[in-house]
């Protein structure tokens, strides 16, 4: 089963480049705005698209993409929308990689099995579920795989050499890094300890590793992409969102801008 | 399901009571959470663990509680003979310190030097700087900036022992954020610190930890009926928040059949307005803050704010033994409003020279309703889990008395 996601990374190995992942919380600012920001990423250069399922309590988030959120519900964003965005994205683009990210209750609340058929036949390629660990696999991760969506497994500083094999088992797509203990947008991990992360990565899967968690400058961006075959970028673009809306400026204009500087960085650093 | 032999076997080794409980945490926390569990198991079978608890237990926490027959007020209702379980009488005011000690012996024992925790009416904010200001523990307590409002007197306590007690804004600025809070500090700080959750929930093994440190009420009050009737209770009655002063009376009967239990969850300004914390009887199940179990919660499973008086009992959720046992129909499940447990409080300060909390309050007024039902032979007892000076000027407002 070879799906757009591994047909993304083996181009990106063909360009000898690593790639830029854009995370954006689906809704946010409000939904046409959001539409049309999706709609131009792959142009303004991301490789992948995470799209976040808005989730009234997201522990594993920082402050930026907990705002985020509430921007997002408050535009009247829902699971079912967000499958219906990325609907729409497909009618314009069919190769570029889309992944979910979110928590497990909405998800469990509409229902697991009509979740996994929807989000295929809307042309969703992936998913990464933050409190989803291995040990509960029964839930989501097996119907996912089965139904022909990529399960994408978080790894990080606390995953041992012990733990990373009962992480990355039944793992697909692409192998998610979170560089730092902690939440989102808030440390950095420091380029030495992403080398020492990805050689022990290395040593357990032949997936790709994509490094996210803290960054947020295009020089960032370029470090993480001579050591990981992609560089994700989250909170610093929904932090631009926000700062940009407050302004009352054009809110796609800047991040977009944000995403070809990212991009830049990302592409000249070839390995 | 098969019949069962026993309601007191839970969890499984996956930390599920039926489809309830689990580990639904971040990666980061999982390596921590399954130590957390090797650890408690490990300390569970050494003797000196439990030695050293039931030391400060007796001569610090000053257990075991009376169990108090309340003479006067099982005349006023005319039915079942009420005894009160009196955990109000521990240091601290509440249950809550029977768990926070045994946590902290554990945190001391995985040579974890911080300690985090959440905390919504403050009690159990209050025990962790308590416990952790005896031990010599740096301890970090969050708190709703909407409830560090309507509880001043706690915080400024745990201030007073040396507690950082962080406002928390974010979502409903509630409970339930403050649990959020706590674990984004805990994914953070994940070498150093120990979580001491308040309550019967969160991922596995704290559901079943906590009520076992909280089984010290129902063991007691076992002892203590057979001693004064000699016999079992008939009818156990506690409150609901998350559950854990309910969990510990309960459980050590589970396998009675005679005895009858009623938890009491809050039901705010009345189950139908929406405006309640009554996740048993008005939400479904769902998965929030590492384990699923009943939640209140929306058509799109976000989570909507809990209403109650008291902010002990503002949780859109529930530990999640007490939605099996739902589920089993084993423990009866009920709900007391706000305006019920107000009356409540008054009347058993009258009539007991007792000032409740306004948790127990709300098993107070199920009292009320049920006792009249039982005869007078019935054995009633029920957990008088915190004392109510905290309450007071909550309850001069809402009876629109300036203080």
């Amino acid at each position: 089963m070879t799906g757009r996601i591994a047909r993304r990374f083996a181009a990106l190995k063909e360009e000898g480049r690593a790639g830029l992942v854009t995370y954006l919380m689906a809704g946010d600012p409000d939904i046409p705005t959001f539409a049309k920001i999706f709609e131009a990423l792959p142009e303004a250069g991301a490789d992948l698209i995470e799209l976040g399922m808005m989730f009234s309590d997201p522990m594993a988030d920082g402050p930026a993409i907990q705002a985020a959120g509430l921007r997002a519900q408050k535009a009247g964003i829902t699971l079912r929308k967000t499958i219906g965005l990325v609907r729409d994205f497909r009618t314009r683009d069919d190769t570029t990689p889309i992944v979910l990210m979110g928590y497990y209750n909405p998800i469990y609340i509409y229902g697991v099995e009509a979740f996994v058929r929807d989000a295929k036949a809307a042309g969703i390629d992936g998913l990464i579920i933050v409190d989803l660990p291995p040990e509960e696999d029964e839930e989501l991760a097996k119907p996912a795989l089965k139904g022909g969506l990529d399960w994408i497994r978080l790894a990080t500083p606390t995953s041992d050499d012990k733990r990373l094999p009962v992480v990355l088992r039944d793992a697909s797509g692409f192998v998610y890094y979170v560089s730092i203990a902690g939440i989102t947008g808030t440390k950095s991990a420091s380029v030495e300890a992403v080398a020492e992360a990805m050689t022990r990565l290395r040593r357990h899967t032949t997936l790709p590793v994509a490094v996210g968690f803290g960054i947020k400058t295009p020089e960032q961006a370029a470090e993480v992409a001579r050591l990981a075959d992609a560089a994700v970028v989250g909170s610093a673009l929904v932090q631009k969102i926000a700062d940009t809306a407050a302004k009352g400026g054009d809110v796609a204009a800047a991040v977009l801008a944000d995403v070809r500087a990212l991009a830049a960085g990302v592409r000249k650093a070839r390995r | 399901m098969t019949t069962r032999n026993t309601f007191r076997a839970g969890p499984d080794e996956r930390g599920h009571f039926g489809i309830y409980g689990g580990r639904f945490v971040a990666e980061t926390l999982m390596p921590l959470v399954l130590e957390v569990e090797k650890a408690y198991e490990a300390a569970k079978k050494d003797p000196s663990f439990q030695a050293e608890l039931d030391w400060y237990l007796e001569h610090y926490v000053g257990r075991p509680s009376p169990l108090y027959y309340a003479a006067r007020l099982t005349e006023h209702l005319g039915g079942a003979k009420i005894y009160f379980k009196r955990d109000e009488l521990n240091h601290t005011g509440a249950h809550k310190i029977n768990n926070v000690l045994g946590q902290a012996l554990l945190a001391r024992r995985m040579g974890k030097r911080r300690v985090i925790a959440e905390t919504g009416a403050g009690q159990h904010g209050v025990a962790t700087a308590t416990v952790c200001a005896l031990f010599d523990i740096p301890c970090v307590v969050y708190m709703g900036a909407t409830d560090i409002e309507r509880q001043k007197p706690n915080v400024f306590r745990m201030k007073l022992l040396g507690a950082e007690v962080r406002p928390v804004t974010s979502g409903t600025a509630t409970l339930k954020d403050a649990m959020n809070d706590a674990l984004r500090d805990w994914v953070a700080n994940v070498d150093t610190t120990f979580y001491i959750i308040g309550t019967v929930a969160g991922p596995h093994p704290y559901p079943a930890m906590v009520r076992d440190f909280q089984c010290v009420i129902g063991n007691e009050t076992r002892a203590q009926m057979q001693r004064l009737e000699g016999r079992l209770p008939d009818t156990l009655v506690a409150a609901i928040g998350g559950g854990s002063n309910a969990m510990g009376l309960f459980h050590p009967f589970l396998d009675e059949p005679s005895v009858r239990m009623i938890g009491v969850e809050a039901a705010g300004k009345g189950l139908s307005t929406g405006l309640h914390a009554a996740s048993m009887n008005g939400g479904r199940p769902g998965v929030l803050h590492g384990n699923r179990t009943y939640l209140l919660q929306d058509e799109d499973g976000q989570i909507k704010d809990a209403h109650s008086i008291s902010a002990g009992l503002d949780y859109p959720g529930v530990g999640p033994e007490h939605a099996w046992l739902k589920d089993t129909g084993r423990v009866e499940y009920t709900a007391i409003t706000d305006d019920e447990a107000i009356e409540a409080f008054q009347l058993c300060s009258k009539l007991e020279g007792i000032i409740p909390a306004l948790e127990p309050s709300h098993a107070l007024a199920q009292v009320m309703k049920t006792a009249p039902t039982l005869p007078k032979d019935n054995l009633l007892v029920m957990n008088m889990c915190g004392r109510g000076d905290k309450d007071v000027f909550a309850v001069a407002e809402r009876l629109g008395v300036k203080l």
